[in-house]
């Protein structure tokens, strides 16, 4: 082999010094997964510590760890409730409603193989907007009580990405028709939800625009817990599937010839980003741009291996959705901001500034 | 010996015959190509011998089993594919290109064993230099090279190429089929191959399959095969073959149905 023998003595590359490299290539991606980590802990205890009620770090954290070692460590009663009945459940509702939120993007660009995919894409934002609309103009809904705007929220939700799932099924799923039937669902639910808006009334009106814009005040320990659990399980659920993801990046057929169920992994991976979407949003509000801009974000540093890329997309996202949280309750103070609207003022200069600043195509 | 015996091969999309009742051998390092016009059928032949189409018709083992009745992940362990240009839209680098044929094989968590399998295939195919380069960042020879490693990590008993040269300029053409043919040669494993190129597939080939509308016109080795009145059946085209060199070498004249022009 000619090509063989040329080749052969320039690159004497050893075996050891590749596996060397390749694994502190791996060792990286895990250090960023530990410092985001970290960085997490961190900005969770500096947003408890924020507020009108003036309380340090150390009391803080003091308050945290004497509710799980009552001796060792001591806190006053005041602090107390502020720490684990105002702010706490807020912060861990940001952590894991930002985490969950990235995780589904990372996983709809990942089987939609598209930088602009969401989970909003699939019409999910504009259904859970219309589930809300009904429920608060009409007062219509499946379930009754102080759940029924949630739960015409989540129902709708799923309704639109069952919908999509339908549309899609019968023209074979690949991402193109699942982004076209997504962009149909968005607008018809839009055009309910404006029509809503036009014969409501003018206070039910601005308590949908209210809804709309996504905020973290409506947090208690039940909501928190709830969106935890599914943010949880469903990461779990779609990092199984990172082989599966991965392959599909590199194209249908390519997939299938590596042993991979193209449509069954598509399908199963868009249900689960769906789910985690629709029980956060349904408590929430519409936040967008998370989804769209922590997976970049993070795809940018770890690159595109979905076993890395989901995980660390989820803390990048928790740390995205904490901070914008944490501004928008105190730079204007005592007004509280909605956080759909800080996580675009944080989010957007910093987006620009990788975009602008990177050398190489990671897309 | 026979590495797969295909019988009966048929496909359809919807109403239209795309292949029809093909038969096929191929044997233990064999390099087999199959040409024809466009829209012959070639490139589903080779997609449906690795199920990313479902044919009707077996798809036989040498132990007997039949591809048709094994999981996807199974069939993969058997057959590499592959594709004919791809345009990988994620960010992955060389390394993990590669890794990524060994899924057949490995569960979520990366062995030592694959990597070292994979380490050994980049040596191999020489590709180990821009092994954490971007996949995106290479030049379309280093391409090819890749994913015929990737197609080897799967430590396949046939591998299926579709049209392995359609990207590359004439050195490139060379040292890819070069390295085809140098690995079936080497060890166990057979090839099939889509190919346009008569004077390459001949080069290259133990033996080709001729097919015309879906259906085998003709099997043999290139010299036997490449004839004037074979070229003129299959595509159309009036042709010379010279025979002066060890292999044919087929010069294509004119069209046979270009008069009107």
């Amino acid at each position: 082999m000619s090509e063989a023998e040329t080749i052969s003595k320039e690159g004497a590359i050893d075996a050891s010094d590749l596996k060397e490299d390749y694994a502190s290539f791996v060792g990286r991606k895990v250090l960023f997964i530990i410092a985001s980590l970290a960085g997490i802990v961190i900005l969770a205890g500096v947003a408890a510590t924020l507020g009108s009620a003036n309380i340090t770090p150390v009391e803080v954290y003091s308050a945290i760890l004497a509710w799980f070692f009552p001796g060792t460590f001591a806190t006053t009663d005041f602090i107390d409730t502020i720490v684990w009945q105002l702010r706490l459940h807020r912060v861990l509702m940001g952590i894991f409603a930002g985490m969950g939120l990235a995780v589904a993007g990372a996983a709809m660009q990942g089987i939609l193989k598209n930088p602009l995919a969401s989970p909003f894409t699939l019409g999910i934002a504009s259904a859970a907007s219309f589930g809300a609309s009904l429920a608060i103009i009409l007062g219509a809904g499946f379930v009754s009580g102080q759940w029924l705007i949630v739960g015409n929220a989540f129902i709708f939700t799923m309704i639109a990405s069952l919908t999509v799932y339908g549309l899609a099924k019968y023209k074979g799923i690949t991402p193109e028709t699942m982004i076209l039937a997504g962009i149909a669902i968005m607008y018809l639910f839009s055009a309910m939800t404006s029509f809503l808006q036009y014969v409501g009334e003018a206070e039910e009106v601005q308590e949908v625009v209210f809804w709309m814009m996504g905020s973290l005040g409506r947090s208690s320990w039940d909501k928190a817990g709830i969106i935890a659990l599914v943010a949880v399980v469903c990461t779990l659920a779609l990092m199984y599937f990172s082989w599966d993801i991965n392959a599909l990046g590199a194209g249908d057929e390519t997939a299938k010839s590596l042993g991979v169920n193209v449509e069954l992994v598509r399908v199963l991976c868009m249900i689960l980003a769906s789910l985690i979407t629709a029980s956060i949003i349904c408590f929430t509000g519409t936040i967008g741009f998370i989804g769209l801009v922590a997976p970049h974000i993070t795809r940018m540093v770890v690159g595109g291996d979905h076993r890395f890329l989901l995980p660390a997309s989820g803390l990048v996202g928790a740390l995205i959705l904490l901070a914008a949280d944490t501004l928008a309750r105190t730079i204007l103070a005592p007004v509280i901001l909605p956080v759909g609207i800080m996580t675009s003022f944080l989010g957007v200069p910093f987006f620009i500034y990788l975009f602008l600043k990177r050398r190489k195509e990671y897309w | 010996m026979v590495k797969i015996t295909i019988k009966d091969l048929s496909f359809s999309y919807g109403s239209r015959k795309i292949l029809e009742d093909l038969n096929l051998v191929v044997g233990d390092s064999e390099v087999l190509s199959l040409v024809g016009p466009n829209g012959s059928g070639k490139t589903t032949m080779i997609k449906c011998i690795d199920r990313i189409l479902k044919p009707k018709g077996s798809i036989l083992l040498n132990g007997g089993r039949d591809l048709q009745s094994l999981s996807r992940q199974e069939v993969a362990k058997y057959i590499g594919y592959v594709p004919q240009s791809t345009t990988s839209v994620l960010t992955t680098t060389v390394f993990d290109t590669i890794l990524m044929g060994r899924k057949p094989h490995m569960g979520w968590r990366v062995q030592e064993e694959d990597i070292d399998k994979v380490v050994d295939i980049m040596k191999l195919l020489h590709v180990e230099e821009f092994a954490l380069k971007d996949f995106s960042e290479l030049s379309g020879g280093q391409k090819q090279r890749v994913l015929i490693a990737r197609a080897l990590a799967q430590e396949p008993e046939v591998l299926l190429l579709d049209e392995p040269t359609s990207n590359l300029d004439v050195k490139h053409q060379l040292e890819a089929l070069d390295t085809v043919r140098s690995i079936v040669k080497r060890t166990e494993i057979s090839a099939v191959m889509a190919i346009h190129d008569l004077n390459l597939a001949a080069r290259y080939s133990d033996s080709l399959v001729m097919l015309k509308g879906g259906k085998v016109h003709a099997i043999g080795d290139p010299s036997t095969l490449l004839t004037r009145e074979n070229i003129r059946a299959i595509f159309g085209v009036e042709a010379v073959v010279m025979r002066d060199l060890d292999r044919p070498y087929v010069v294509p004249i004119r069209s046979l149905n270009a008069e009107a022009v």
